[in-house]
């Protein structure tokens, strides 16, 4: 079955764990024994509705405080489609987390209270959004119950938020805007009767009717070897497959391949996925590779086309959203790991920091927990990378703090 | 031979998972329960490291309050696929004075398996934990990284996780921590189970329907049983019943089932509106018994 990949953003109160609630409640998601326990927690609360977060606020000290901290993830399905919900957290102090949530997500769902309109957490979560390159955004305008399902406040919400788009380099993408209330489950699965002016879908017949296979981006293929397999049994005895995940494209059995970083050439002999072997294999595909000659391959080297090479550097330009409470200065040292290859990383100069709302860049000489900023690295050893916008796999790394080990920010490649 | 391979996406994951657990560590273990999660597990290593076989041992610890078909079938997998099995009793702690055996109604050895587990990790010094928690079983689970550091005595900082983006995974840490690795994080029960029937994994008997001697508390069907406590109004009946997950005797209920095939069974749990951990007695305890257990060093 198709798997959709769901993020939420919003500020706090906005009512995303309501909304991501609502979904399980109308497609019949929540089980007995998890209903009783929303009901039980709400009566205890003194409640006079369900309060669906309380079925994704999964920490202890999220409930306490009546806030999300750190991402959750949902699981439902309906007829059509597997999905898979990260609910991420609205305060600024937890954005990382939120980066956390939406890397891995295909769709991004920003929520809106109507009464507050677009504000400085919309631009953020847009921001994130078009960092990530996230194609598929709905934006849904929370709480219309309480704004008398207001056709004139809606549209004004549409018109500030295009404005903010205007700002945003990253085009590529299709925005869909819905009225809801989450807590009465209007627009949600079902369609509101108090907004008759409003013709388009629900959310979930919108989610339903997004297309997974417009999500594969194809660019060019990269094999990153995680391990190599050495049997040593007596069946294989000279057996030497390297694992690994294929990423951009296809690969196919004849394909003539430059091995990284050593630029030997060879030939892909097999491929193979557990106790078979095709004769091609898809991108995102997990498989075992091995090639016609004997050459030295291991772990963190790359696989490619010797007529799709990725640029070879030791110096890096990227956008970074930083994540670790001990700021990233010029001159510290950090571990950066790209795709299965670490080098050591210096930072050489943080050249802006980027505001998230869109108005612009302002110089920098450090960037904070939770800022964004362009920054040059220089490398101990060269590396072969691709810009993100052309390829999201090679064009991305981290950066792990050598003290605390942490994954200390995430960066993105120009 | 020459075709197409088709990605299963959720598959191609895990087995991503398992090597970048062998790339990142030197000394990874799979904690063995005997239960369809962890042996789905194996068979998805095995698929990640074909044709060599898994490079890393099987970790039980066994409560001593098994499901003996559960056992069985455990000593015959790691058998048939050549794995080393290591198994470590919670009767030995409490034996040593290391834990002190629960009494009462409710009493159950599934909390004292920490203690066990954090001293075979320390004894083997191993440095990844893979297990079978699913982000779907319950809400401290869905919390849980890919990859999730645990302290030196096994803690769960569960409101400072490292950020985990996009699939890369950080595996770095100090000597006398260790992480737990869940390669099927992102399965759903019923994922597991179409998993199951599309591979023809062979699971124990007792996922089917059988009869068995239970009584009725709290409406949930007890195994009755000379390690569950039973007082003399809890009547012993006989009942067709299966289990849709597995753990301690004293800590698992039954269902009432005639579903004797997977076809079934799958039936059964998609029809269900009750949820697989209602019927895990040991989630019961509190609202926040999985994540308490969990900051201690739980699986």
């Amino acid at each position: 079955m198709e798997v959709l990949k769901i993020a939420t953003a919003g500020s706090v109160d906005d009512g995303k764990s309501t909304l991501i609630g609502r979904l399980l409640y109308d497609t019949n998601s929540l089980t007995t024994d998890k209903l009783e326990a929303i009901e039980k927690s709400s009566r205890k609360k003194g409640f006079d509705y369900l309060d669906f977060s309380l079925a994704t606020d999964g920490l202890i000290a999220e409930r306490e405080q009546g806030i999300t901290i750190d991402v959750a993830h949902i699981y439902f399905s309906t007829k059509k489609k597997s999905y898979i919900i990260a609910d991420t957290p609205g305060h600024v102090e937890y954005t990382r987390n939120m980066v956390t949530g939406a890397s891995t997500s295909q769709v991004s769902i920003i929520l809106i209270d109507a009464r507050k309109g677009v504000i400085e957490q919309t631009y953020r979560h847009f921001f994130i959004n078009n960092l990530l390159r996230i194609k598929e955004v709905v934006v849904a305008v929370n709480k219309m119950d309480m704004v008398n399902y207001s056709q004139s406040v809606f549209d004004e919400i549409v018109a500030d938020f295009k404005q903010m788009q205007t700002k945003s380099e990253f085009k590529d993408q299709n925005i869909t805007f819905i009225p809801v209330s989450a807590l009465w489950g209007e627009n949600i699965a079902e369609k509101s009767d108090a907004m008759s002016w409003y013709d388009g879908e629900t959310v979930l017949s919108h989610l339903e009717n997004i297309k997974t296979e417009d999500f594969n981006e194809i660019s060019q293929a990269r094999f990153s070897v995680q391990t190599v397999i050495r049997p040593k049994s007596e069946k294989y005895h000279d057996f030497r497959g390297y694992a690994g995940k294929i990423t951009g494209d296809s690969l196919k059995v004849g394909d003539k391949v430059t091995v990284l970083p050593s630029l030997t050439g060879s030939t892909i002999k097999e491929i193979y996925f557990f106790n078979k072997n095709y004769n091609e294999a898809p991108a995102g595909s997990s498989v075992t590779i091995t090639l016609e000659s004997e050459i030295n391959v291991a772990r963190g080297d790359m696989l490619v086309k010797f007529d799709e090479l990725p640029e070879q550097t030791k110096i890096l330009n990227a956008t970074i959203c930083w994540m670790d409470g001990k700021a990233l200065l010029p001159g510290n040292k950090y571990v950066l790991q790209h795709n299965t290859n670490s080098v050591l990383a210096k930072i050489d100069k943080i050249d802006t920091n980027i505001s998230t709302d869109f108005s612009g860049t302002i110089q920098a000489s450090s960037l904070k927990l939770n800022e964004i900023g362009h920054v040059s690295i220089k490398l101990s050893k060269a590396i072969y990378i691709d810009k993100y916008k052309q390829n999201k796999e090679n064009g991305r790394f981290i950066l792990i703090d050598n003290q605390t080990n942490t994954t200390a920010g995430v960066g993105f490649i120009n | 031979m020459k075709e197409i391979l088709v990605n299963n996406a959720l598959e191609s994951e895990a087995i991503y998972i398992f090597r970048e657990v062998v790339g990142q560590f030197e000394n990874p273990v799979l904690l063995f329960s005997g239960g369809k999660d962890s042996i789905s597990l194996v068979r998805l290593a095995q698929k990640a490291f074909h044709p060599a076989k898994i490079p890393f041992p099987l970790l039980h610890v066994d409560t001593g309050h098994n499901f003996p078909e559960t056992i069985e079938f455990r000593d015959r997998l790691a058998e048939e696929l050549g794995l080393k099995l290591i198994v470590r009793y919670v009767q030995d702690a409490i034996d040593d004075g290391k834990v002190i055996e629960e009494t009462g109604k409710y009493s159950s050895r599934n909390i004292l398996q920490t203690t066990t587990l954090l001293e075979a990790i320390e004894e083997f010094k191993f440095d990844a934990c893979i297990g079978g928690a699913r982000r779907d079983e319950e809400k401290a689970r869905a919390k849980e990284r890919i990859f999730s550091v645990r302290n030196d005595f096994g803690e769960w900082d569960e409101k400072n996780q490292r950020p985990e983006v996009f699939d890369m995974l950080n595996g770095r840490i100090e000597i006398g921590q260790n992480v737990r690795v869940f390669p099927i994080s992102n399965w759903t029960e019923l994922d597991v189970w179409n998993y199951i029937a599309l591979e023809e994994i062979e699971i124990p008997s007792i996922y089917f329907s059988h009869e068995r001697e239970i009584f009725e508390r709290d409406g949930l069907l007890w195994t009755a049983s000379e390690h569950v406590y039973r007082n003399k109004e809890e009547l012993i009946e006989t009942r067709n019943v299966r289990f849709r997950t597995i753990g301690d005797i004293t800590c698992t209920a039954a269902v009432e089932s005639e579903a004797v095939g997977i076809e079934e069974v799958i039936r059964e749990i998609r029809e269900s509106s009750i949820s697989e951990r209602g019927a895990r007695i040991d989630d019961k305890r509190s609202e926040a018994a999985m994540e308490t257990r969990k900051q201690q060093g739980y699986f």
